[in-house]
């Protein structure tokens, strides 16, 4: 098992905000968004395009500044924290990773640069880390390839691997199962939930597809103007908060055991 | 504009999947390539070509005067000037994750020129006094005439925050040096042809002195590079992955761009404006080695190096007993060699 930071009380939120605002010129895409990502627990952040799933995950990273409200990583502000010992806790995948002409394994590696910093040097633990998360992934059988002459899925993964390679405390992954099929977004999904569950990790994921997204622990939905509502999955069905973000142009159906979404009977289309 | 550029640049770089070869082979063609260039530049001069050899084996006063304080240091100090343009360029196009970046981005070339007219017409050199300027009055200007260009040009970028930023800026203060020294030599035109020894760049002039300098000066950069290529691997992958991964990118950046501007100015100020190197010599070892910073910061100096010393035999070479000015061969054969990686990319797409 991966070594992880001492386990934190379960009070304790892994990464929390509160009354987050943040908006590019004009634009305030979150305005006032307080959210709590707890640890051992896997949470997608689900809702239309341009509800600012990708901005809360880039202001939850630290990737940009808020105008106003505070992010905690496990219970410290994110400002107060040394920029490589914050980095060791909390790992970001973006939603188009780079195409690098470095080798898989040379951009695995990376993720271990906030545990050894400048010199290249990496010990026995951080090749263990590297082996870890490409087996995890099924990236190893492309560790000497050059990145950019993989596919778009095989280049996910290996950039996934960077992210489980840093073992931080908290995921935040922007879109992990874009360009996947399904047999390897159902992988990634059972990555995920063992990473949560197994190691206790905190993980958040902006997902967008419902059906996925909906066999998390726990949902963040955001609507255009604003967060919908936090909570279990079954709290959110409950509560109906998919059908208000995106309004009412979808229903959940139970389908046999899972949750599947289903365009609304009565939906009216967008102008 | 943006998807247009990218895909020029993907062009470039990406190339079809060369063979890359063993790194113990690769270092050990390019230092018999060098030994073969250093070699060259001891036999080829005004002197016959037998005549140097003759002098190589029975040394007299002359023979030794000839060999080994001319041509000797001249070609070793070509080499440290094209190691140094081989570095910055490898070191900007990490920068500014753009492989069309190259040394004289910042406005060094132009600042530089700015500050040789400026000596030019405050001692009234001529022609003739070139020689012993270059040695001694001209350098010094060249090098706070780059330094003054590096200046302007991250105060007008507003620091190393933004990479776009820093390239207008950089080509904002190189126009408006050049005009400044066009309106200058409008005063004093026959300083136009010192002026464009200089702009061509000459590797003529290169002494023990000069070249002991370069030396140096490749050294302060080199070792800071190498240690910093870890975080320009990381660059690779975009800035916010960069900063995700708990690099501080301002910092970063500015012992970069430091190193480029160090590099650039010492360069400047011994042979004047060397061009293509910079921007080949990265080429070369991507294609022939890695894309690993580790190994690419180290072979992009040795491809520099060499680069130039080809470069310097040629100039002496095609029309002897006169010289080339080396600045126009390297465009040359540079460009040459870009047209070549950009023909066999667009046959093979």
């Amino acid at each position: 098992m991966p070594e992880r930071p001492a386990k934190l009380p379960a009070s304790l939120p892994a990464l929390a905000c509160q009354g987050l605002v943040v908006g590019y010129g004009d634009r305030v895409v979150l305005d006032r968004v307080s959210v709590e990502i707890p640890g051992g627990c896997w949470t997608a952040i689900v809702g239309p395009n341009g509800s600012g799933k990708s901005t809360l995950l880039r202001a939850l990273a630290g990737l940009l500044v808020p105008r106003a409200g505070t992010v905690r990583l496990q219970g410290r502000r994110l400002g107060e924290w040394r920029r490589r010992e914050r980095a060791q806790r909390l790992a970001w995948l973006a939603q188009t990773p780079g195409a690098t002409d470095l080798t898989a394994r040379e951009v695995v590696a990376l993720g271990r640069f906030a545990h050894g910093g400048w010199l290249a040097h990496r010990d026995v633990d951080d090749d263990a880390a590297i082996d870890r998360a490409m087996r995890a992934t099924g990236s190893s059988r492309w560790a000497g390839r050059r990145v950019s002459t993989l596919s778009g899925g095989e280049r996910q993964r290996v950039h996934l691997a960077r992210v489980l390679a840093v073992e931080a405390a908290v995921l935040l992954l922007d879109e992990p199962t874009a360009h996947l099929d399904p047999p390897h977004q159902e992988d990634v999904v059972r990555l995920l939930r063992a990473q949560a569950q197994g190691c206790g990790v905190a993980v958040l994921s902006a997902i967008h597809d419902l059906s996925l997204a909906l066999t998390a622990d726990r949902l963040i939905v955001l609507a255009e103007d604003g967060l919908v509502g936090q909570g279990t999955v079954r709290e959110a069905l409950r509560a109906d908060w998919l059908s208000q973000a995106f309004r009412r142009r979808i229903d959940v159906v139970d389908h046999l055991g899972a949750w599947l979404w289903r365009p609304a009977v009565d939906g009216v289309p967008d102008a | 504009m943006n998807a247009a550029r990218s895909t020029f640049v993907a062009a470039i770089i990406e190339g079809p999947a060369a063979e890359r070869v063993p790194i113990v082979r690769w270092l050990g063609v390019c230092f018999a390539v060098t030994l073969l260039f250093t070699l060259g530049g001891l036999l080829v001069g005004t002197t016959s070509m037998a005549t140097s050899i003759h002098w190589l084996f029975a040394p007299n006063a002359q023979s030794a005067l000839v060999l080994w304080q001319i041509r000797l240091p001249r070609t070793i100090g070509a080499w440290c000037v094209g190691a140094l343009l081989g570095l910055a360029g490898a070191v900007a196009q990490g920068v500014f994750r753009n492989p069309l970046a190259e040394p004289y981005l910042l406005g060094t070339a132009s600042g530089a020129a700015l500050g040789v007219t400026i000596a030019l017409l405050a001692s009234g050199a001529s022609v003739g006094a070139l020689a012993w300027a270059v040695q001694l009055g001209l350098t010094g200007a060249a090098v706070v005439g780059a330094a003054i260009a590096i200046v302007l040009t991250l105060a007008l970028a507003r620091g190393v925050l933004q990479t776009s930023n820093l390239l207008l800026s950089g080509i904002v203060v190189g126009f408006l040096l050049s005009a400044i020294t066009s309106l200058l030599l409008l005063a004093k035109p026959e300083l136009w042809r010192t002026l464009q020894v200089f702009l061509l760049g000459t590797t003529a002039f290169l002494g023990w002195r000069a070249t002991a300098l370069l030396a140096v000066v490749l050294l302060v950069c080199a070792l800071p590079a190498t240690l910093l290529s870890r975080g320009l691997d990381a660059l690779t992958l975009g800035e916010d992955t960069a900063r995700s991964l708990g690099l501080s990118l301002p910092v970063l950046r500015l012992a970069l761009l430091g190193i480029v501007a160090l590099a650039t100015a010492a360069v400047v100020g011994e042979v004047g404006v060397v061009g293509f190197v910079g921007l080949v010599a990265p080429h070369l070892a991507r294609e022939t080695l890695s894309v690993n910073h580790r190994h690419l910061l180290v072979a992009s100096p040795l491809c520099g190096g060499a680069l130039l010393q080809a470069a310097d035999l040629v100039s002496r070479w095609i029309v002897r007993p006169a010289e080339l000015p080396v600045g126009a061969v390297t465009a040359c054969v540079g460009g040459a060699y870009l047209a070549y990686l950009l023909w066999r990319r667009t046959r093979d797409a």
